[in-house]
């Protein structure tokens, strides 16, 4: 079937640019994100009315009004059952789920994990900055333990989720991760979560400059970065550092870090196959806390891909087969059912 | 040929009891099937425990089914049985009380053993079914356990299978006393157990033991025969509460051409609703069974944002979990139907028992100025009506409606003379599809004489706009902060749902002269109970009156003036008080309650008493 269709005008990122101000604090790292998606979404080639931004509650969760889409600004935690519902009844619409760490994790876990489980084709970008922002500064369910905070003067004793490890355990089809401070990189994951048909789940490391200043400097910042960060490219082996001299090798099911050029060369290295499960399961607990000595680096990129009918489809499959096989519904019949008697 | 006569009778109320594996349900819903064929009026009351299989033999693990059928018009399933099936010592004592004096007991003996006995405790030695105590009634004992195993002695099943058809030679049993003939349990069974041969044979084969039994003891002189009842003419069938509310679903979104999605979480009694729906899907309803009550009714609002009709269903604690998106809702002006199949409360309750005891919290419950429409069903066959108006009223006014049933109507059944698609009415459903001449930015809280917003979907050219929990702005839907702004915006609400009076029927009287001495003002499942009692009070000449609230947000307009026109106003509730607080409130009126909290419905007989009270 081919019908005509007029192209779109080219569009460019100022047309996804509302007219509102912008209200993040000075320096926030979702500037940066908020960035990163406006450049890459004329690219996409979607008509900007069907793209639909669904975000919770938090700093994060302002996203969907500086986006001059359909968005929708909804309550704690629950973006992501309100994306499911929209997903389920328009498909064809483009759907992004804006939450944080707070909102997609803590409040609304149960939902974040079941629209991964359900695979509906949704981009979940999850921004991450280990603190609750939006109410000044308590721990977060991704925090590290010890942290002092308003609400945890002594410490927190909570042990942090790892966001990936449970995305992967819900049997997300896309697990990936990025950082406000690299926008190449997020325009380039952006724009892989997108192609994915199913369910994707990006983490973002943010910077939230008030509350819980250079949370991932070491990740982010110069010095460090190459030393403390492992980009994950399909094919290619693990290497890392700044003079790409070290890679991680698997000592059976346990990563190491290995010096190149001397004992081992890069095809020692562990390839990085993104289909491979079992390795993703190993890759997403490569979660060393970077304040341990012998830490492993901490990987970004696309962890894991795979590919399973999602809820939509298979949702709108049965409601096509149904019609298909007893005719659309014949409310007469329906409301007379099988046994009727008549009184005159 | 026996020499057995049958008797004209007009008006009978049975009870089939037993354990809560014994298929008392199934038993007591094939006999309102074939009640509804032969064409009498009837009223049904399932009565079960919340454990699945509570432990066998026990008090606690009785289940119950009372049906009552006529061949008058009747709205009660019955204040007292004239027929009690026990099938078990814990099933007669648990329901003798509610047997009439020198009504019929069928009771099966094998139930009645020194276990049966010990489990519904009776004191050692005692048995009821030998001691005399059941003289003033006319008792009948058989063996049903060892009777089905005996017609069931060439199937090729194991023992517990067997026993497992003794419900069905009850049936039989009794539909030879009621004069019916088999067919429509025939077919059904057919139909449930065509392809396991072995269950299908025992079925039939225990179903016919019972009916020849009864035919070959001459058990009873007499048996009974209940006429066609005198009602409007028309084809009718029997229905539930849930399957009505199903299918006004259903209907209205036919109607409106507006596909409904239905995000819920199971949860007695609303679960029968998605059970029912899930089997719709030729007419493009899609179900989702969420993962918790709070994801039910935000992934419908999801849906209804993109252009569906969002339902969610549920009961009091859903209910109560679903509240802030209630709230959303409200905030982002959309349409939703929330469904809530009332229960016993507070917390989990009783799961299984009626209750009206959500009023106060679809009124109420929400945080902030939150006002939603509320609808009622006030017996099993109005569910479809009630929730039709509920759906055009969600759609035709851009907001969220709480729709309120409860288990009593939701699990009876009653004859239903249901409408002819062609009969009902188009629901109008309005998207907005695009910028108009003249029109420069889309203003999505600009409203109509209604105070009613555009319903415009994601996907549609030029209206993209954000919409979301915070304040917004009149007109722009801006997030505003402004004092002023917020005390409009909370006004407009108000106002909105208010001005829902102006396309709703005015309040009618059901019975009774339009001035008077007393009016008993009800409101969901207590109409049957209050209509049987004002017709007793109005036959001896009283001028009482009759009035059930279907809108109970808004009121109809002219309530307050029905309100007036009577000395004395009484309030039946299945709960300690709710409508009558809002009636007092907002009308100034001394009305009296009548409250009655144990889980059952009220009957004819104690509401009389109480009118009589105040006459």
């Amino acid at each position: 079937m081919s019908t005509a269709t007029i192209a779109p005008q080219a569009l460019t990122a100022k047309d996804f640019a509302t007219d509102q101000e912008v209200r993040w604090c000075p320096g926030c790292g979702d500037y940066s994100i908020l960035k990163q998606v406006q450049t890459i979404m004329p690219g996409l080639g979607i008509p900007k009315e069907n793209i639909v931004i669904v975000s919770g509650i938090g700093c994060s969760s302002r996203f969907p009004y500086y986006m001059n889409t359909y968005g929708m600004h909804s309550i704690h935690g629950r973006a992501t059952a309100i994306a499911s519902g929209l997903k389920a009844v328009r498909p064809e619409l483009s759907v992004w789920v804006v939450t944080g760490d707070g909102d997609g994790l803590s409040i609304g876990g149960n939902h974040t994990i079941h629209l991964l489980r359900r695979n509906f084709d949704i981009n979940v970008m999850l921004f991450n900055n280990q603190i609750y922002g939006l109410t000044k500064g308590q721990y977060s369910p991704t925090s590290e333990e010890n942290k002092v905070t308003k609400s945890t003067p002594f410490g927190s004793i909570d042990h942090p989720f790892n966001p990936l490890a449970l995305a992967l355990g819900a049997d997300a089809t896309f697990i990936a991760r990025s950082m406000d401070r690299d926008p190449k990189h997020l325009q380039e994951l952006l724009k892989r979560s997108h192609a994915h048909k199913g369910a994707s789940f990006l983490e973002i490391y943010q910077n939230c400059n008030i509350f819980n200043d250079g949370a991932f400097e070491i990740f982010t910042e110069k010095g460090s970065k190459m030393e403390e960060t492992l980009f994950l490219e399909q094919g290619q082996p693990l290497i890392f550092g700044a003079q790409k001299n070290k890679g991680i090798r698997l000592d059976g099911l346990k990563p190491v870090v290995v010096e190149l050029g001397g004992e081992y060369s890069a095809s020692d290295l562990w390839i990085h196959d993104e289909k491979d499960f079992y390795k993703a399961q190993i890759l997403t607990r490569m979660f060393d806390d970077p304040r341990i000595e012998g830490h492993l680096p901490r990987p970004f990129g696309v962890f894991y891909q795979a590919f399973r009918p999602t809820y939509e489809e298979q949702l709108n499959f049965q409601v096509e087969s149904a019609i298909s096989q007893k005719g659309p519904g014949d409310l007469d019949k329906l409301l007379a059912g099988r046994e009727t008697w008549t009184i005159k | 040929m026996s020499n057995i006569s049958v008797q004209q009778i007009d008006d009978v109320v049975i009870k089939f009891a037993g354990d809560s594996g014994d298929g008392m349900q199934l038993t007591g819903t094939q006999f309102s099937n074939n009640t509804a064929l032969v064409g009498n009026d009837l009223s049904t009351f399932p009565d079960f425990p919340a454990e699945i299989r509570a432990p066998q033999g026990t008090l606690p693990g009785v289940s119950g089914f009372q049906l009552h059928f006529s061949s008058n018009r009747i709205f009660t399933p019955g204040d007292a049985c004239d027929v009690l099936v026990a099938m078990n010592a814990a099933a007669l004592k648990a329901n003798l009380k509610s047997l009439k004096k020198g009504g019929i007991i069928i009771a099966n003996t094998d139930g009645f053993d020194a276990k049966n006995l010990r489990l519904a405790n009776y004191p050692d030695g005692v048995n009821p079914l030998e001691d005399g105590s059941l003289q003033p009634y006319q008792l009948h004992t058989m063996d049903v356990t060892k009777m089905t195993r005996e017609a069931l002695k060439d199937v090729n099943l194991g023992m517990k299978e067997k026993d497992r058809a003794k419900n069905m030679f009850v049936l039989g049993f009794l539909y030879w006393l009621y004069d019916r003939n088999l067919e429509s349990t025939e077919n059904f069974l057919n139909e449930k157990f065509g392809k396991k041969q072995d269950i299908l044979d025992s079925n039939l084969k225990a179903l016919h033991a019972g009916y020849n039994f009864a035919d070959t003891v001459e058990a009873f002189s007499t048996r009974f025969h209940v006429e066609k009842a005198r009602m409007e003419p028309g084809t009718y069938r029997s229905i539930t509460g849930n399957t009505a509310l199903a299918y006004g679903l259903i209907a209205a979104s036919q109607k409106a051409n507006l596909p409904i999605f239905l995000g819920t979480y199971p949860i007695t009694p609303a679960s029968d609703i998605l059970h029912e729906l899930s089997r719709y899907k030729n007419f493009g309803i899609r179900t989702f069974q969420a993962e918790d009550e709070i994801a039910g009714i935000t992934s419908a609002i999801g849906a209804s944002y993109g252009g569906h009709m969002g339902v969610t269903t549920t009961s009091g604690p859903g209910m109560a979990l679903k509240g802030e998106a209630m709230g959303l809702a409200v905030m982002l002006e959309i349409p939703l139907l929330i469904i809530n199949i009332q229960r016993g409360g507070p917390s989990t309750g009783l799961p299984t028992k009626t209750e009206q005891s959500d009023l106060l919290q679809a009124y109420y419950g929400r945080n902030g100025e939150c006002p939603m429409p509320i609808v009622s069903a006030s017996t099993p066959s109005d569910c479809f009506n009630a929730v039709f108006e509920a759906f055009r009223i969600s759609v035709a006014h851009m907001t969220p409606v709480i729709f309120l049933s409860d288990g009593y109507i939701a699990n009876g059944a009653e004859p239903w003379r249901f409408p002819q698609s062609k009969d009902l009415p188009a629901i109008p459903v309005k998207f907005k599809k695009g910028l108009e001449e003249g029109e420069e930015q889309f203003l999505p809280y600009h409203r109509d004489e209604n105070l009613v917003r555009p319903w415009a979907v994601p996907g549609t050219p030029g209206l993209e706009h954000r919409i979301g929990g915070l304040e917004k702005q009149n007109i722009t839907g801006n997030v505003s902060y402004d004092p002023e702004n917020h005390q409009l915006m909370v006004r407009i609400r108000q106002e909105k749902v208010d001005k829902i009076a102006d396309h709703i029927p005015p309040q009618q009287i059901e019975l009774g002269p339009e001035k008077g001495k007393v009016l008993v003002l009800g409101w969901g499942s207590t109409y049957g109970a209050i209509k049987s009692a004002v017709l007793e009070l109005l036959a001896e000449g009283h001028a009482v009156a009759h009035a059930h609230i279907r809108y109970l947000r808004p009121f109809p307009k002219n309530l307050a003036e029905i309100l007036h026109s009577y000395d004395k106003v009484l309030i039946p509730e299945i709960n300690n008080g709710q409508l009558i607080k809002i009636i007092r409130e907002q009308f100034l009126i001394d009305a009296v309650g009548y409250n009655k909290i144990m889980g059952v419905p009220i009957t004819k007989g104690e509401l009389v008493t109480k009118i009589r009270e105040m006459l």
